[in-house]
């Protein structure tokens, strides 16, 4: 194998699992140190600057650096990542001397955001400070889009939402209420310099089946019927309930509906219940509340009786594979079964709809209905028309928006002051030592046993009935700091430098997880075989140093590194030291305009 | 040193071995020498050969003198029997305690102060007594514990630290066990560890006295230009005389060699060495051979390493005393004390 290079932001980054699989790139073990240290303002900063609404992140995030967390590979569960973010929000106090001022003066740029939420607010945010005029457009008449509209109250409440929107709109963003864009044409001919469209995927799918017509009255789009919940316009269901579909949008219907008076509330899925695309938690909170989830059950028929709702049938299935090895699901030929409701709701999918871009505007679309863009840019096939979140690629999540918003922020930026959209500004890095004395290190090295701690809810029955009582009560600052001190520091990165190696194998004695060997070179199937413990892992890379003095080569395997710094406390030399590697994206306006 | 202790996860594709326990079962508490000690290499060569062993830790003993290679039993084998004797005593209780409990698996860990100075009278009798014991000296050729000064078996010449040589003619105590009578004698390198586990699992297996001497840069005060027992001197002087592979029944170990150049050779307990020579055709049954190579060697400064001598005929001290086969604690009243015919007849015998 060849030496490592070290000197590319991506190989230490990748080593920051959370880090590397969260679409904001947010530095997670920094911001957990800071909880630990009880520097709650410190840690809700580094998320405010990186993902822009930590409390409701803290709250609602698809988590994509859980799963990624090299935790959950040394013992059974990752860092509870995402809910120590809602302690930085919740116990943060007074932040605003930190916020950026509404900018004094203007740089005569307009810029009109379609739709108010994370992704138009992403945009608003970093653009605002620099001086353009953003005016957002919403059809609501409060700023939050989905966040407000399909997330219940009971996981995000409203005065989290207003707070972070609030933030935003305080940094000089105008928000025009109320006002449905129905024409890009329209919109285009107000002259502003660049349109960004963060509309969101609004149309709820839709199941054609037998008796959908007759007995509309009780069959609910489950996103329309979230928001018309949301709104107030909604405050009441039938005793029983059938929420068909597997996302997370199901699970907050079934868990609204036991709240606005279902009794009797199922979740009904063709597949099987390991394949549903709710996150394992949201199945969890569910399943908690009483709720049953049937799966492999494929909706047939709406039954009912002179248009009155009465129930449905389904056909059961059972999961085999095809003849090419596929997956599918086939009938297993028992009776149809039928189950009675008074009300369906559909939940099984969203889609992205433009009814508001002309053909002729300049905006091409793909077959699957999408925006032609560059995915770099998020630049349209109209140069002045950028697009992110759900309506760019299909539904994601609020982080991709997110993350989708500061990518176009910077894109209109470049649009707006001349330069190409396409010239990215690579992230900004540092590598520092953590040494601070013989065996001190400026980082808290012991690691802790503990396993995963829970998060304390609200378990009252009352709770159960209010759609407004938030269900988790978040971590206290006690619990905060045990869960903190899951936080295995993977920023902290091993760092080794051959010119000082005397060979004397302390580092590969005291490695608890044996990642490290001493070894010939060998290509690197070959190589990953012979190391102290086999590296089997091949998403995580294998550390190879140039050759040391007997022509060996050290190698280390980063995948269960608990980078708790023992090797370079064993290291005589020095040859090993911990240095922290730090890590932040570009964001719109970092470069420095006069000296271009 | 480090003030944490090592974390108790662990890799989870460890494997077990056949008592279910992986190498991590084998450590005892962390180090207190300095970072890149020697030491430390050589207690994790004892770990890993009393792992792939699958030696029980309870039928373990490990006894200790005084130094900075005594302190190291208390950083391996952390569910083992363990004394830490007087300076230079280890091997008169490590004798005293074989004689009452044979069935224990003994471990003497000494350095060169505490075997070649003030000990060196005790180690010359356990040796030529033939006590069953792993015997190793953890040789790094000077006093770390007080700063620096030669040893008993620094090399005449070799520099201190400070820049001054040695005037004294070093003990070599691979050469004096082969005198006193010790069965199988090596020496390894805390620097190789791919040479230094088979020999520990050897001598484990191998009846009678065992001696090893391994030698182990003192990173604090002997691994510097001039020393004849730092990192890079030893690599560099370094003559293995062999390489061996330790093949026990339960997972024979498949390598062809070419013929003539390795030999199998079958310890008591039916597991096996398989030898390969590298650096000369010495050969491990002659005695005065042995000698010689070391002689040889040494004249020209090389460090002679490998198995340099095996007696697969060996007896032990419990078998040239005739003792009761069994340990002493578990002999009942009516054995220690076979009642008044027992006695009369032992007195019959005498008249």
């Amino acid at each position: 194998m060849k030496a490592t290079d070290i000197s590319q932001a991506d190989y230490f980054h990748k080593v920051v699992d959370c880090q590397w699989a969260c679409p904001a790139h947010t530095p997670v073990p920094e911001y957990i140190r800071l909880i630990s240290a009880g520097d709650y303002v410190g840690a809700y900063m580094i998320n405010w600057k990186s993902n822009v609404f930590p409390g409701i992140l803290g709250r609602t995030c698809d988590r994509p650096c859980e799963p990624a967390c090299r935790r959950g590979r040394v013992e059974e569960q990752p860092v509870a990542i995402c809910r120590l973010k809602r302690v930085a929000a919740d116990y943060k106090g007074d932040i605003s001397a930190f916020l950026p001022k509404p900018p004094t003066t203007r740089n005569g740029k307009r810029i009109a955001c379609v739709g108010a939420g994370p992704a138009s607010l992403t945009v608003a945010r970093d653009l605002a400070p620099l001086g353009y005029d953003i005016v957002i457009f919403d059809a609501d008449h409060r700023a939050g889009g989905m966040m407000r509209s399909q997330i219940p109250k009971f996981r995000l409440p409203d005065a989290v939402i207003d707070e972070e929107v609030g933030y935003v709109l305080d940094g000089g963003a105008a928000f025009i209420a109320g006002r449905r864009i129905d024409s890009l044409k329209a919109l285009l001919g107000e002259g502003y310099d660049a349109i960004f469209i963060g509309s969101g995927a609004p149309r709820g799918r839709d199941l054609q089946l037998p008796g959908r017509k007759e007995a509309a009255a009780n069959i609910h789009i489950g996103i329309d019927w979230l928001a018309s919940v949301s709104f107030g316009h909604v405050s009441a269901i039938g005793r029983r309930v059938i929420v068909l579909g597997g996302g997370n949008t199901a699970m907050d219907c079934c868990r609204s509906s036991v709240r606005l008076g279902g009794v009797d509330v199922k979740v009904i899925v063709r597949s099987g219940f390991a394949e549903m695309k709710a996150s394992s938690w949201e199945k969890e909170d569910a399943i908690h509340e009483g709720i049953p989830i049937l799966n492999y059950h494929v909706p047939k028929a709406f039954i009912h009786e002179n248009g009155k709702l009465t129930g449905m049938t389904f056909e059961k299935v059972a999961a085999t594979q095809d003849d090419s090895g596929r997956r599918i699901l086939s009938p297993t030929g028992e009776p149809d079964v039928h189950i009675a409701c008074d009300d369906v709701l559909i939940a099984v999918g969203q889609e992205n709809s433009f009814p508001w871009i002309e053909a002729d505007s300049g905006v091409a679309f793909d077959r699957a209905g999408l925006p032609k863009l560059d995915a770099l840019t998020f630049q349209s096939s109209l140069p002045s028309v950028f697009f992110g979140g759900d309506s760019a690629f299909g539904p994601k999540n609020i982080i991709t928006a997110v993350a989708h918003g500061h990518e176009a922020a910077i894109s209109i930026d470049a649009f707006c002051q001349g330069t190409s959209p396409s010239v990215r500004l690579p992230p900004m890095t540092n590598l520092v030592s953590q040494k601070m004395g013989i065996h001190e290190w400026s980082y808290d090295n012991d690691i802790a046993l503990d396993r995963r701690f829970k998060v304390p809810h609200n378990g009252s029955p009352l709770a159960l009935k209010n759609i407004h009582a938030e269900v988790e009560l978040g971590f206290d600052p006690v619990l905060a700091v045990s869960e903190a001190q899951r936080c295995l520091n993977c920023d902290v990165q091993t760092v080794f430098s051959e010119p000082a190696c005397i060979e004397c194998d302390a580092c590969v004695d005291i490695c608890p997880l044996d990642c490290i060997s001493f070894v010939p070179n060998a290509p690197e199937d070959e190589l990953r075989l012979t190391l102290s413990a086999p590296a089997t892992n091949l998403s995580q890379a294998i550390y190879v140093s140039e050759p040391v003095k007997t022509g060996r080569i050290m190698a280390k395997d980063e995948d269960l590194c608990l980078h708790c710094g023992l090797c370079a406390e064993r290291c005589p030399t020095g040859a090993w030291d911990m240095q922290k590697f730090t890590l932040e994206m570009a964001q719109a306006g970092q470069a420095c305009r006069s000296r271009a | 040193m480090s003030y944490l202790a090592k974390p108790k996860f662990q890799h989870p594709a460890l494997e077990a071995n056949a008592l279910g326990f992986t190498h991590r079962d084998y450590e005892g508490a962390i180090s207190t020498l300095c970072a890149g000690c020697g030491h430390d290499s050589i207690s994790a060569a004892i770990i890993r050969a009393c792992y792939e062993l699958s030696l029980p830790p309870h039928r373990i003993a490990k006894l200790s003198g005084i130094g900075c290679s005594s302190k190291t039993p208390t950083y391996m084998l952390g569910q083992s029997h363990g004394f830490n004797s007087v300076h230079g005593r280890m091997p008169s209780v490590l004798t005293g305690a074989n004689l009452a409990n044979r069935e224990l698996i003994y471990l003497g860990v000494s350095g060169d102060g505490d075997t070649a100075s003030i000990g060196l009278g005790q180690f010359a009798h356990a040796m030529r007594r033939g006590v069953d014991m792993v015997y190793i000296v953890e040789n790094n050729g000077v006093y770390g514990l007080t700063k620096g000064q030669f040893s008993a078996t620094s090399d005449k010449g070799s520099k201190s630290k400070k820049g001054v040589d040695n005037p004294d003619s070093p003990i070599d105590l691979v050469a004096l066990a082969l005198q006193l009578g010790a069965t199988f004698v090596a020496r390894g390198f805390s620097g190789d560890k791919a040479q230094l586990v088979p020999l520990i699992k050897a001598a484990f297996e191998h009846r009678g006295a065992a001696f090893i001497d391994v030698i182990s840069p003192c990173v604090a005060f002997n691994n510097h230009e001039g020393s004849t027992k730092s990192f890079d001197y030893v690599r560099e002087h370094n003559i293995a005389l062999n390489s061996l592979d330790f093949i026990t029944g339960r997972a024979p170990i498949e390598v062809d060699y070419a013929e003539g150049e390795s030999e199998v050779v079958a310890m008591h307990d039916g597991s096996a060495i398989r030898f390969h020579k590298l650096a000369s055709d010495h050969d491990w049954r002659d005695k005065s051979a042995a000698l010689a190579v070391l002689e040889k060697h040494g004249i020209e400064g090389e460090i002679v390493t490998g198995l340099i001598y095996l007696n697969d005929e060996a007896v032990d001290l419990h078998e040239r005393l005739k003792t009761t086969s069994r340990p002493l604690n578990v002999l009942a009243e009516s054995e220690l004390c076979p009642g008044s015919k027992a006695l009369e007849a032992i007195n019959a015998s005498l008249r």
